[in-house]
């Protein structure tokens, strides 16, 4: 009875319990405590052996098209917000340019969010925002 | 004739299938048409037929569905919490539209229908005029708060408010490319491999030894597309969930 969950015990209560097998159990445990080990080691080498081959091909990819696709936006949204300011209130060209820039601060913007390099401030700036309600 | 045959773009044109033309518009039945109707009834009917039986123990096709229901569910709780919850109808009818759009475009001769811009920027617009109304209709003005930063001086305070504002309407505009050129992207790619594939094989012997690299190109690059038809499909629900969770907590 004592052999047979022995491991498990004697490592947390010391040699005590198991008084007639203590050498034998010290002895299994110490291999399982080692075996354990092993397995730990191995299984985080998989890990970061299969994580960056993973992140190269299609994640690497799909970085990409998010990134270009976020920047490229802002562009065409503030090209898009100029030109209609201009059109109604004939301000050609100053419209399509200011808001040009800005698209183009927008899209640099977009980019440092989506891939963490900024905190974002939609959500990072919640509790500001939160304190401002409370003022 | 080889080189008349391979046209990578011809697989995206739109050709009318039952003409309706009401009041100087063009309404015409066309055949992305067909085939968002025929996802629609795919997605609907599949997870409908899957949960017929409603057995305790799910069988195949009911753990299908049911494993797209949890991840789904999961997926908009973990970014908009338990309140987000009430839009997961949509969020669920988005993510499986759009998985089963991409999908069935990896089918040969079917079209890919999120690889038109205008369904996916029909999408997107939904999403973002659904976070904006949603969002007006909880916080009110206070919504707009969501453009004021804190902690900015008044000097810089407009400008920092112009760009926050173009951010935010660069979300729909990015979020509808990213589909589309996804879907479009991969499916161009794997058309001009195909078709390097058909032209060399007309060139003899050694042009049908040549074909087999491309070939091979066009397997991998098959695969790599139905992982990425999921991927999108996934992305695309997740950022509609993200949209969802700033319309529900802008404030804090």
């Amino acid at each position: 009875m004592a052999g047979s969950d022995g491991p498990g015990e004697t490592g947390k209560t010391g040699t005590g319990k198991a008084f007639p097998h203590s050498a034998e159990n010290l002895e299994l445990d110490r291999r399982l405590r080692q075996l354990d080990r092993k397995l730990a080691e191995q299984r985080k080498k998989q890990q970061t052996r299969e994580r960056p081959a993973r992140s190269s091909n299609a994640s690497g990819y799909a970085a990409a098209v998010r990134l270009s696709s976020e920047f490229v936006a802002g562009i065409i949204v503030g090209a898009g917000i100029g030109w209609i300011i201009d059109r109604f209130a004939g301000t050609s060209p100053w419209g399509l340019i200011v808001f040009l820039l800005l698209g183009f601060c927008a899209g640099v913007l977009n980019i440092l969010r989506s891939s963490g390099m900024m905190p974002e401030r939609k959500l990072s700036g919640k509790p500001d925002d939160a304190k401002k309600d409370g003022q | 004739m080889a080189a008349d045959k391979v046209d990578p773009i011809h697989q995206f044109h739109i050709h009318t299938l039952v003409p309706i033309h009401i009041g100087g518009y063009d309404f015409s039945f066309t055949n992305y048409a067909l085939f968002m109707v025929i996802v629609v009834v795919i997605a609907g009917g599949g997870l409908y037929w899957a949960c017929v039986s409603r057995s305790v123990v799910p069988g195949r096709a009911q753990s299908v569905a049911e494993i797209l229901y949890e991840f789904s569910a999961s997926m908009l709780r973990d970014s908009a919490g338990a309140e987000g919850m009430r839009f997961f109808p949509f969020i669920l009818t988005l993510f499986m539209f759009t998985l089963v759009a991409n999908l069935i475009g990896m089918f040969p001769y079917f079209p890919t229908v999120t690889s038109q811009i205008v369904v996916t920027v029909a999408l997107a617009l939904l999403v973002f005029f659904m976070v904006l109304i949603a969002g007006l209709m909880r916080h009110g003005l206070h919504f707009f708060k969501l453009f004021v930063p804190s902690g900015i001086p008044i000097v810089v305070l407009p400008l920092v408010v112009a760009i926050e504002i173009i951010s935010f309407l660069t979300r729909p505009v990015s979020h509808s490319v990213r589909l589309f050129a996804n879907m479009l992207a991969g499916h161009i790619t794997i058309k001009v491999f195909a078709g390097f594939v058909f032209s060399l094989g007309t060139l003899g012997a050694l042009g049908v030894a040549g074909a087999i690299l491309p070939m091979i190109m066009v397997i991998g690059l098959t695969a790599l597309e139905i992982l990425i038809a999921a991927l999108q499909a996934y992305v695309f629900a997740m950022l509609a969930c993200i949209y969802i969770n700033d319309a529900i907590h802008p404030g804090h």
